[in-house]
């Protein structure tokens, strides 16, 4: 079981060294770094000269090489427009897109999961059919045009919550409606196919031939075994919303680093765009770990030894 | 629509056992699930009577059902690999049926657990109620299951097929436990099977099925030693039973195929493999023609009164 | 053994009678709900973007500044001149609705046959070689998934600058991972099929076995992934759009108008609701279409 881990996360750290050598390389061969600080305007003298100072100069590889050593001791960089340390200024913004993460995945699992059972209970019911119609209905908004929505009609019209800001919990309600609702149709799907799975096995008759009541057959013996999936599915999609709260932070201008990342690339601030991508991959690849160890624990047959 | 179970009737008493025979697909299993109040969500039931301990199921609510499952009416299954939820203990399987049905603590109700793993057989009780169901091999979690069914000390056992996935040397043994235990404890079981073998080893009485359909009823020694209907006859020529079949015997077939059971089927089922075919067998239903109390037989005929046709020349 | 049944010119006629399997398909695809509204529906908007010039009643980019904010023409104030009003620049909003179509149905099918060529290409050499090469490719879609598309997306606009072919370039690039693990899953399907097996024992090379046996066989699943990548593409160039760092001014990509009416949206919301509209039909189209053809090709691959 050890090693097995211990596979995993070296797996891990590999990935999240790939991602971090091709942002780089992205961020530094795509266009001139130093010119997009320095503004269209600039002379050629004094973009060379803050190339120079910069150290862009010199080449790619090298830098990358540099700026990896420099990480793995915990230095992320330092972002050109605060001139503070880019590790500083991430991490007074990472608990807001955390808690918005959470917030979101929290509200699709509440609403997918009861949805999803209901549908496998009733199959081929009107039940089902609109569940899977809100489910295809869901994926098809654009997740800005959602959130504008929803400030029209929580904000303005019934003034129930406020628009922007991060300040109390009601600031987060609408950000992690909008962000938490595309993931609902998945969810709600792989528990819906899950449970028919598990409620048409073997074990599941031999609960109803020991007597046991309906309620109770569903939510300790089918959904603990549909349950499984769902839960990887979690971790990879919490993943997945951190990485794309750029557009909610940025409609709802909550502070965290979604926000900071699109404020940052309009500002080429590029140490910190890069180190925002670096840990964004980390966490992803973190969670993709936490996804796979929740499966083992989960599920006692995946438990070898 | 498919018509699996046309025509069934059967008692069983307490202590002893009752075999239902048939071969694959003949509705043993939906008989013995219609019984439970199991059935799958598109299949529906109809009978004249079901009586279970005086009292009748027919009308009885899924409410009443389910509080009679597992407490006095237990079942065990074909396929032990599957019947287990691998997410929980044995010992929380065993519990909850019993805290399910009885006021005890959980205390009490794992020591009646390790009590009746070990009357099975499963070696080293207590410590089994903390394992998976993965970590034991199908012959221990059939006894498992086996042992799950007496948690509550039902009046009956329907087991299906409980040895059929099972290696010979583990039938053996299991046949040998339930025969055990149902003298200790005065159960009823049915046993369904399709082994004569089985019949002929653990029966007090048999019922013999095809195609849907009870054939013959009796005490095994009536049905296997003097068989009157001509499935059961055409059957027992084709198992080789020691001290009757003498060597260099040869061994019956029944030509044909089980009839489809889509559609109403008219007439007698075994119409188009049996030899004492008449056209009358395929006009009207046949009902069971009661010999003595709990023997009975379905055919138009009385055995003395067939003929045999000749068999027909076998084209190339 | 002479088995009672019927005689056999009566089974001739029963194959007869049967239909063929592309007559089945067409008749299940035909009956589909989602296919069939989804399919119409797109067919539609793909009618709007090629008969722009002729449906829209004005020029998209035409500003009459006289003529701001005007509301729809059923409202106190409008002009059927302008059926949908009238944008903060004069411009007619119901001829940029109908321009904005050309735009999202543009990059969305070009990005979808970029990250479809780069996808599909992936997801099939590491399904029909396996082993290393697998496990290469599989480290490398494990990769692309750990990058937050939308923020690398950004980024690289920012550099490069915001044309349409960066954007769809952009978009091509980074959406072809579904791509690859379909089409791995799918290959490895289809590669353990006798008549592949068959055509390596005569010697074809991979190539030629990849185009003739296993890329007909696999088609379906590719389809069904094209339309709900398109889907993708054109929401996040929507997305792109609206930040700003997508689609520039004055194209009315319909992500873009979202974004201008943004600032107008407490006294005129139908600034940014109609093209939110737009964009959420054609998408819903789209994967409609998608999932009514996995239902009908390969409704094992039901999620």
């Amino acid at each position: 079981m050890l090693r097995y881990t211990g596979k995993r996360v070296l797996l891990a750290l590999l990935v999240a060294a790939t991602v971090s050598l091709l942002s780089f390389l992205l961020l530094n061969l795509a266009g001139d770094l130093a010119q997009a600080i320095a503004g269209p305007e600039a002379r050629a003298a004094d973009v060379q000269a803050l190339r120079r100072q910069l150290g862009l100069d010199r080449p790619v590889l090298i830098r990358y090489v540099e700026w990896l050593g420099r990480v793995v001791r915990g230095d992320f960089g330092e972002s050109y427009y605060f001139q503070l340390p880019a590790s500083e200024v991430i991490g007074e913004r990472l608990p807001v897109t955390m808690t918005l993460g959470g917030l979101a995945l929290g509200f699709a699992v509440v609403l997918a999961i009861p949805l999803g059972v209901l549908a496998a209970v009733r199959p081929n019911t009107w039940l089902d059919r609109l569940a899977l119609t809100l489910s295809v209905v869901g994926q098809a908004m654009p997740s800005f045009w959602f959130s504008l929505m929803l400030i029209l009609l929580f904000g303005v019209a019934l003034r129930w919550l406020p628009i922007t800001g991060s300040d109390t919990w009601a600031h987060f309600v609408m950000p992690a409606i909008a962000l938490g609702y595309y993931a609902t149709p998945a969810f709600m799907r792989l528990t819906r196919t899950g449970m028919l799975e598990v409620l048409a096995s073997d074990y599941i008759r031999t609960a109803r031939a020991k007597g046991i009541r309906t309620p109770r057959i569903l939510f300790k013996h089918a959904l603990r075994n549909a349950i499984i999936p769902v839960v990887s599915l979690a971790a990879v999609q919490l993943g997945f919303m951190l990485g794309g709260s750029v557009v909610i932070e940025t409609v709802f201008a909550l502070r965290g680093i979604g926000f900071l990342a699109w404020e940052s690339i309009t500002r080429s601030d590029f140490p910190l765009v890069q180190a925002i991508v670096l840990i964004l991959a980390l966490l992803y690849v973190g969670l993709n770990l936490l996804a796979d160890l929740l499966n083992a624990l989960l599920d006692p047959r995946l438990r070898v030894g | 629509m498919l018509h699996p179970v046309r025509g069934v009737s059967f008692e069983v008493d307490h202590g002893e056992t009752l075999c239902i025979v048939g071969e694959s697909g003949c509705g043993k299993s939906l008989t013995a699930l219609s019984v439970m109040g199991l059935l799958p969500r598109n299949a529906r039931r109809s009978a004249a009577r079901l009586v279970f301990a005086g009292q009748d199921l027919l009308g009885l609510p899924e409410r009443g059902m389910a509080d009679l499952r597992g407490d006095r009416l237990a079942m065990v299954f074909q396929e032990p690999m599957t019947a287990l939820n691998p997410t929980y203990t044995i010992g929380n399987q065993l519990v909850e049926v019993l805290r399910r049905h009885r006021r005890v603590s959980r205390g009490a109700a794992r020591d009646r657990a390790v009590f009746l793993l070990d009357k099975v057989g499963i070696p080293a009780a207590a410590s089994r109620l903390r394992q998976y169901p993965h970590q034991l091999s199908g012959g221990l979690r059939q006894r498992v299951m086996i042992a799950m069914a007496l948690m509550c000390e039902p009046d009956l056992v329907v087991a299906d097929e409980p040895t059929t996935a099972l290696d010979v040397t583990i039938q053996a043994q299991i046949l040998r436990l339930l025969a055990d235990l149902r003298r200790e404890f005065r159960m009823g079981v049915i046993l369904i099977t399709h082994d004569l073998g089985i019949v002929a080893r653990v029966a007090d009485r048999v019922a013999v099925m095809y195609a849907g359909q009870v054939v013959e009823t009796g005490t095994v020694r009536e049905v296997l030693t003097d068989p009157l209907h001509p499935y059961t006859q055409a059957l027992l020529a084709c198992v080789p039973v020691p001290g009757r079949t003498r060597r260099g015997e040869r061994l019956g077939s029944i030509p044909g195929m089980v009839p489809t059971l889509i559609g109403r089927l008219a007439g007698c089922s075994f119409r188009d493999r049996c030899v004492y075919a008449e056209p009358a067998c395929a006009a009207t239903d046949v009902g069971f023609t009661a010999v003595a109390p709990g023997r009975a037989y379905r055919c138009l005929f009385p055995p003395g009164e067939r003929t045999a046709r000749p068999p027909e020349p076998v084209t190339a | 053994m002479p088995a009672p049944g019927p005689p056999p010119a009566l089974l001739l006629d029963a194959a007869a009678a049967a239909p063929t399997p592309a007559a089945l398909l067409r008749r299940r695809t035909l009956r589909h709900g989602g296919i069939v509204f989804g399919g119409s529906a797109l067919l539609l908007i793909l009618g709007l973007a090629l008969l722009a010039p002729w449906l829209a009643p004005h020029d998209p980019y035409d500003q009459e500044l006289s003529r701001r904010m005007l509301a729809a023409g059923w409202h106190a104030g409008g002009t059927w001149a302008h059926p949908l009003g009238t944008d903060n620049l004069g411009r007619d909003y119901l001829s940029r609705v109908i321009y904005g179509s050309r735009i999202s149905l543009l990059i969305g099918v070009s990005a979808m046959v970029i990250s479809g060529l780069i996808g599909a290409t992936l997801g099939i050499t590491a399904g029909y070689f396996g082993g290393r090469t697998d496990l290469a490719i599989t480290f490398l879609v494990t990769t692309r998934l750990s990058i937050p598309v939308v923020l690398v997306a950004l980024a690289v606009v920012a550099l490069v600058g915001s044309s349409l072919r960066v954007v769809i370039s952009v978009l091509g690039f980074l959406l072809w991972d579904r791509f690859a693990v379909v089409m791995r899953s799918a290959t490895q399907q289809a590669r353990v099929l006798d008549y592949v097996t068959a055509a390596q024992a005569a010697g074809c090379s991979p190539l030629r076995i990849v185009l003739s046996e296993i890329l007909p066989n696999t088609m379906n699943h590719l389809i069904v992934v094209a339309t709900l990548e398109m889907a993708q593409a054109i929401l996040l160039e929507a997305a792109l759009s609206f930040l700003g760092l997508g689609v520039q001014p004055p194209l009315p990509s319909w992500g873009l108008m979202v974004a201008e009416g943004k600032q107008f949206m407490f006294v005129k919301p139908s600034l940014i609701a109609m093209p939110g509209v737009a964009l959420f039909l054609l998408v819903l189209s789209i994967n409609l279409l998608g999932d009514g053809i996995r239902d009908v090709t390969a409704p094992e691959a039901r999620a």
